[in-house]
């Protein structure tokens, strides 16, 4: 006999645990009852089981399979592990600017393990083209599984059965039978039982002699709704790599500087930085801050440029201003997808050096202010009454280098030096000064024209993180889809309530996919309202 | 549902995340898509010329263009000074531009500077940095051999001297 025919006459398709028609188990022997099927899916053939002779089909059911899903959540999870030993390629702490010394770099620090470590390229772990495609295989086991799954099962849920067969009833794990009470009635005792079914908000479906009570079956697509958010996230995680749907840039602006965003046609200007601090009375209580005080804000005022001249880089921007506005901590300016967050200062920099200049010759007359603005320091400053103020070299980051000359470490002004000609008489005086930390040393022993430090221009510098990602509402959405899919399959349960006349008997039987304590409540309350002679066994398994 | 159509929908999915495979793949391997690469147009950009007018690196279109980022506290481009200036003396009559590329400095801190090396090929400002972000600068000095149609022919991190900056040249001169 044709194994997938069921004696109801029904044919089932290959891999089917129990019959479409009338439930019973197929191909094994209910002796014992513990052998019942699995209801996991109803009993119905994984669409991946019925065919497989072309390669599509083969591919298919091995992305249908669960165990392989499994194992390549174990490797992805191994790998990711693995990826964490040593450090990834942009955490090595010291420069490594080709690849050789990133080679280098692995032995070198770990030793053999390490040589490994980089030639299986675990140093570029999350990026590499194996990690990447097993995140894409698991994507697609995802997509391939619940299709396999979802449908059967959503054709078998679709269509109640209410005659089924003797073996399927005996095979729940709530089964109960007993003789028909005497003089009772068939339809009364349904009637009876759909209304006791009906109040505990239970759909009713029934025949003449058959009921089935369902509730929460919206529970069963649980999983898969939760399924599709994941697939939602991992679309919008791959996204990112669209050119023009992410960014992450950091900028420094000095106050009062207008700065190029890399990698965009804006411009950000910092008119204005400060940090507000709180104020005592502003304190619930008196805390001993021993000197010290606590930051209550981080500002910084800025104004977002649009360059209309960016298609050459490096030329003279032609800038528009699209926004302006106050940037404080987890309040972004925000200009179309485009967001600039509060994310770094340096207080109290060195900006300018402020001087006056004076004639030692003549009473220390003061002669006027000279300012060397740090960043771009004047090559000559006119003073008035005939005197000029060259600026004859400048080393922001003094040095004394390994020539015996004067040098630089940075091109930024950490340790300033200065030297500076003093003109005046219409060039017939000339005298040169340096400045260096806090002091100023002449070229000559009795120079007429002396500096006298004035305290400096100090300047906020403000970090500036610049985000754009395009793919954040479709990574929320994912995950909001997620959160909704695991709701449904947590706090329902599908519960589903036979009550069958077989011959002279009357038996019931119960399924639910969770909280076995839930149903047998309902189950006891049924047989008590409607009075059936019934004790119902529960089995340790179904 | 019918054979044929299941085969027809099985390939129609599995062809959807084979797209997503190759394009993770793809975006796996370009991590940069707009980084300048060997063999690719070098991105056009202008800045101004220390004590001259502005410069553009399409207007060097016809020569060959070695593209060098340094700054005054960098002891290895200082080393390179020299051999640089060498070669754009010997090179420059038959098509051959060296462009220093200062990073983020001043006019009053470079310009005694190329004095004092005696340098008086072609030097940009680049005050912002923002040409140094676009040809992705790490350490300096870094050097950039283009060929008179505009094709970067070769990247070289690292102090270069004479020979080595002879042998790149002859590859790139008109």
């Amino acid at each position: 006999m044709d194994q997938r025919k069921c004696e109801c006459g029904h044919t089932n398709p290959i891999g089917t645990l129990l019959c479409e028609s009338c439930g019973k188990p197929l191909d094994i022997e209910i002796e014992e009852q513990t052998a019942f099927p699995d209801m996991r899916y109803e009993g119905m053939a994984r669409r991946s089981q019925t065919y497989t002779k072309k390669v599509i089909d083969r591919v298919w059911n091995w992305f249908s399979s669960v165990k392989i899903a499994i194992g390549i959540i174990i490797v992805i999870l191994i790998g990711s592990a693995v990826g964490t030993i040593f450090p990834q390629q942009q955490y090595i702490p010291v420069p490594v600017p080709t690849e050789a010394d990133v080679a280098r770099f692995y032995t070198e620090t770990y030793g053999k393990l390490g040589t490994i470590y980089y030639e299986l390229g675990f140093h570029n772990l999350y990026s590499s083209w194996w990690f990447v495609t097993l995140l894409v295989m698991l994507g697609t086991s995802l997509v391939i599984c619940s299709l396999d799954r979802v449908i059967p099962l959503y054709k078998a849920l679709k269509k109640p059965r209410l005659n089924q067969h003797k073996s399927f009833l005996k095979g729940q794990k709530l089964f109960a039978e007993g003789p028909m009470p005497e003089g009772a009635k068939q339809d009364e005792l349904l009637a009876n039982a759909a209304q006791v079914l009906r109040k505990k908000g239970y759909r009713i479906f029934s025949t003449d002699r058959a009921l089935m009570a369902e509730k929460g079956r919206f529970s069963r697509w649980g999983p898969y709704t939760n399924h599709i958010g994941l697939i939602l996230f991992l679309i919008g995680v791959l996204m990112r790599s669209i050119p023009g749907f992410f960014m992450d840039e950091y900028v420094w602006v000095r106050e009062g500087q207008t700065v190029a965003i890399p990698d965009t046609p804006y411009y950000v200007k910092n008119v204005s930085y400060h940090t507000e601090y709180w104020s005592e009375s502003e304190m619930p209580e008196k805390l001993d801050l021993k000197g010290g005080v606590i930051p209550k804000s981080f500002q910084t005022d800025a104004i977002l440029y649009l360059n209309k001249n960016a298609d050459l880089p490096g030329a003279k921007p032609d800038l528009i201003e699209v926004k302006s506005g106050p940037i404080v901590v987890n309040h972004p300016m925000e200009h179309e997808s485009l967001y600039l967050y509060q994310s770094g200062v340096q207080e109290m920099q060195l900006g300018a050096l402020n001087f006056n200049l004076i004639d030692q010759k003549n009473g220390n007359k003061e002669l006027g202010l000279i300012k060397v603005d740090l960043y771009d320091p004047p090559k000559e400053q006119d003073l008035g009454n005939g005197i000029k103020v060259r600026t004859l070299d400048y080393f922001p980051d003094f040095i004394m280098g390994a020539d015996g000359k004067p040098a630089t470490q940075t091109n930024l002004p950490k340790n300033p030096m200065v030297a500076l000609e003093i003109i005046a008489d219409n060039g017939k005086i000339s005298e040169k000064m340096v400045y260096l930390q806090g002091s100023v040393i002449t070229q000559k022993t009795d120079p007429q024209f002396g500096l006298v430090i004035r305290k400096p221009d100090l300047i906020d510098i403000t970090g500036l993180n610049v985000r754009k990602d395009k793919a954040v509402p479709l990574i929320y959405f994912g995950s909001f889809i997620f959160m909704i899919g695991v709701a449904m399959g947590f706090f329902w349960q599908h519960r589903r309530i036979w009550v069958q006349f077989q011959e002279d008997d009357v038996m019931l039987a119960g399924h639910t996919n969770k909280n076995w304590f839930g149903l047998r409540r309902e189950v006891d309350g049924l047989i008590e309202q409607t009075k059936l002679p019934l004790t119902v066994e529960e089995k340790s398994k179904a | 549902m019918n054979k044929s159509n299941r085969t027809y929908i099985r390939v129609a999915v599995l062809g959807l995340l084979l797209v997503a495979l190759v394009f993770a793949l793809y975006s796996s391997f370009v991590k940069d898509p707009n980084a300048v690469k060997v063999g690719k147009a070098a991105p056009n950009f202008s800045l101004q010329q220390l004590n001259g007018p502005d410069m553009a690196l399409s207007d060097l279109k016809g020569k060959g263009v070695v593209l060098n980022f340094w700054g005054t506290w960098c002891e290895p481009c200082k080393k390179e000074l020299p051999a640089l200036q060498q070669q754009y003396d010997q090179f420059k009559d038959k098509g051959l531009v060296v462009v220093g590329v200062n990073i983020g400095e001043s006019t009053v801190a470079v310009e005694p500077f190329v004095k004092q090396f005696g340098v008086n090929f072609p030097i940009l400002l680049d005050s912002q940095s923002q040409i140094t972000k676009l040809y992705r600068i790490g350490p300096i000095p870094t050097t950039f051999f283009i060929s008179p149609d505009g094709d970067v022919e070769e990247i070289f991190i690292g102090q270069l001297n004479e020979a080595m900056i002879a042998q790149k040249v002859s590859k790139i001169l008109p």
